[in-house]
């Protein structure tokens, strides 16, 4: 199988002593970023607003050398343009991101009073710049490694490796965020687990409602314009006001019907978000399955029918196959804004990874947000990359 | 083994094929050539039931086509068309094997089959079956396309403009072959063309169409030599007839046995207006043939080309 992805030659040369202009441009933000924002903030505790960290606090005792695979980033830009270069800049920048948070839990066990348990050291400015950009380094090097879809994968799970290594190792836990966390662990668990469950909920009813409109809006091209128009007005309408919306019919509906509580169904909680996240997901899924099943060539259906494949047979064997790849494709985008979508839910009592956001963003604790965003982000991306391997393993075969 | 009478179709109330009446022996290769929209592909549609007909009877094997199950039908009935439409997501094999599948091969056998007709279009098994279409040129391709046509060995062969997208040599190595392969199997062949050439070159009978009308049936030769009408002659190319009519004979029909003449010998299987050509570009007036072996067999006069033709 040829690689989707041509390789070296896939990326315009660039020419003189500079080979990679995007790499540069990254590097100075992550410097300017660096001397203008603070690394660390540290408070005494979450009600008065921190003060920066010194850098020089930060790198004492020889510390700098963490800032040395930095500097191998800064050469980077001059590096001939070949796969060997590209998987370096990304293992250092992979060490790099891995130092610089080691640095900051280091950082904030030498700040913490082992007398109280308030002091806050929360991440700054400059350490999400660094970090940020070091992931775009990164995501940069392998994609001009012009590897396939699977391999830069598996590549990049032996690049978080080193950051896992720190979480692990207990180094960082004197953060604010980790704090956050221990304090708690089971009511994150509880919530990473609701918030998938609440998206797992939500692609049933999609599935099953949207497949099938798909596939009537194949087979009856009259009804796609009202179709679509209907769903597309639906995707208009902001979250929080479909949330909301929802809460009045149905806490009527569980009134008239008590029998209905017992299923768990009322006016407020997971009802409501299902039945939202649902209407939202019906486009994604509805558009892309007519869709796939549209670019299925017609001389293949012609031929198909002039060898005697029965309407039965030729939807199964012929144009489900076919359609497949445009379909995942809208599956995706279905999930990923799913578990966005989700965590707006926790508003009308849903649960999940939302809750904890809010509840952080109520009581104005930054890290308590980022402890709720950071998995989210997290389960987006992994979302992302698994129904992208498949899809690109599909066309593989029969692009 | 297909017979038209009286067959009609309209579109919407437009008549697309009108009385349409036309016997295709077995063992027969028959071209359907005319203008565009003059109703080819309609009336090869008809035969395996992908268009359905609304007035007149057609007949298969005997019996009218309506008796079958279409897909039956179809699967006793080879079809290629010219956008080729091979199964992007099967492998070459697959492909072949498409519709010995349907009638329940068993899996050896349908294995064999496709070496073997892989074989037969000059592809080489080892190196094609497991490739996928996107991984094999125009022309293979449309070699997988015939071989998947003649997979479960069925009574006719329907082709639609089969080569139409191919370019010159490929579509002549092609044409070669469906020569080769309507002899060695004696098939009843429909193709659908509308180049002349290739018309005259495979039917063993042209059907001209026109408007949904039949202008003209018969051999390349009574084509050629006794136009219908206008229309045909305009056709089949007025100022180039002479030539065409060299192209349908070959140099065995027309050598003197006893003569003899200088210089490169031409193939007694060669055409007459292979003959000519040479004969123009050598600037002689006779040339030595041979058979297909090499040896001598007499020689050909330009006189001989212009003689009565049979
Ligand atoms: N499904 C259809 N609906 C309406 N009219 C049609 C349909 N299919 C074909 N026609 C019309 O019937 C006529 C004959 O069409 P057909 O496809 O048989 O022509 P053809 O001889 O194969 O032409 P070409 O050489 O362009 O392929 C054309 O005028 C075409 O526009
Ligand atoms: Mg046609």
């Amino acid at each position: 199988m040829q690689p989707l992805l041509a390789s070296d030659t896939d990326v315009a040369p660039e020419r003189g002593y500079l080979r990679n202009r995007v790499l540069l441009v990254l590097v100075l933000i992550a410097l300017a970023g660096g001397f203008g924002l603070s690394f660390l903030t540290h408070a005494p505790n979450r009600l008065i607003s921190g003060r920066p960290v010194a850098w020089s606090a930060i790198l004492a005792d020889g510390r700098f050398l963490c800032l040395l695979p930095g500097l191998a980033l800064l050469i980077g830009p001059f590096l001939r343009q070949i796969r060997t270069n590209h998987i370096l800049i990304a293992l250092i920048g992979a060490a790099f991101a891995a130092l610089l948070f080691w640095l900051a839990g280091d950082a904030a066990s030498r700040l913490a009073d082992p007398a109280s348990t308030s002091a806050r050291t929360s991440f700054g400015g400059a350490f999400w710049v660094i970090e940020a950009i070091t992931a775009l380094a990164i995501a940069d090097a392998l994609q001009r490694a012009g590897f396939g879809p699977a391999t830069r994968i598996g590549i990049s799970l032996i690049l978080v490796v080193p950051i896992a290594l720190v979480l692990v190792s207990g180094s960082a836990d004197q953060l604010s965020i980790m704090k956050e966390y221990a304090t708690r662990r089971d009511v994150f668990g509880a919530a990473v687990v609701t918030h998938i469950q609440i998206v797992a909920m939500t692609l049933v009813p999609t599935l099953l409602i949207g497949v099938p409109l798909g596939i009537l809006a194949f087979r009856r091209p009259s009804l796609r314009g009202p179709l679509f128009a209907v769903l597309n007005i639906i995707q208009t309408i902001p979250s929080i006001a479909l949330f909301g919306l929802l809460i009045a019919p149905l806490a009527g509906l569980v009134a008239t019907f008590p029998v209905l509580s017992q299923f768990g169904i009322s006016g407020i909680g997971v009802a409501p978000a299902v039945i939202a996240l649902t209407l939202y997901s019906l486009l994604p899924i509805v558009r892309n399955t007519s869709a796939g099943l549209e670019q299925v060539p017609g001389a293949v259906i012609d031929a198909a029918s002039g060898m005697g494949l029965t309407p039965s047979q030729i939807f199964r064997s012929v144009e489900i196959p076919l359609a497949l790849p445009v379909f995942l494709a809208g599956l995706r985008v279905t999930i990923v804004q799913a578990v966005g979508l989700t965590a707006v839910a926790a508003l009308i009592g849903a649960g999940g990874l939302g809750a904890i956001i809010f509840q952080g963003l109520g009581s104005s604790a930054l890290d308590l947000v980022l402890l709720g965003v950071v998995p989210l982000i997290a389960l987006a991306v992994i979302v992302d990359a698994s129904l992208k391997l498949v899809i690109s393993i599909l066309k593989g075969r029969a692009a | 083994m297909i017979d038209f009478e009286h067959v009609g179709k309209t579109y919407g109330g437009w008549q697309a094929i009108e009385d349409l009446s036309l016997s295709i022996a077995e063992g027969e290769f028959c071209v359907l050539i005319g203008p565009s929209g003059s109703g080819k592909t309609t009336t090869l549609k008809m035969i395996n039931r992908l268009i359905e007909h609304d007035s007149g009877r057609i007949l298969f094997a005997g019996a009218e086509i309506r008796s079958f199950k279409p897909e039956e039908l179809r699967r006793r009935m080879g079809y290629a068309i010219q956008s080729i439409g091979l199964f992007p997501h099967w492998t070459v094999e697959e492909n072949i094997g498409t519709v010995p599948s349907l009638l329940k091969w068993p899996k050896a056998k349908i294995r064999d089959r496709v070496t073997e007709l892989l074989e037969l279009l000059n592809l080489d098994p080892a190196q094609y079956r497991d490739r996928y279409p996107h991984h094999l040129s125009g022309g293979q391709q449309q070699r997988i396309g015939v071989a998947r046509a003649l997979a479960a060995d069925p009574d006719v062969l329907l082709m639609d403009e089969p080569f139409g997208a191919l370019d010159p040599v490929t579509r002549d190595t092609l044409q070669l072959e469906m020569l080769r392969i309507h002899k060695a199997s004696g098939k009843t062949i429909v193709l659908v063309t509308h180049d002349i050439d290739e018309a005259i070159r495979l039917g063993s009978r042209i059907v001209i169409l026109d408007g949904g009308r039949i202008v003209q049936s018969g051999s390349p030769r009574d084509i050629l030599a006794r136009p219908a009408n206008d229309f045909v002659s305009d056709f089949v190319g007025r100022e180039d007839i002479g030539i065409k009519l060299l192209s349908i004979e070959t140099v065995s029909s027309r050598v003197r046995r006893d003569g003899s003449a200088s210089g490169e010998p031409i193939a007694a299987t060669a055409t007459l207006r292979n003959a000519l050509s040479t004969l123009v570009a050598r600037g002689v007036d006779s040339l030595p043939v041979a058979d297909s072996d090499g040896s001598p067999l007499g020689a050909i006069h330009l006189a001989d080309l212009v003689g009565p033709h049979p």
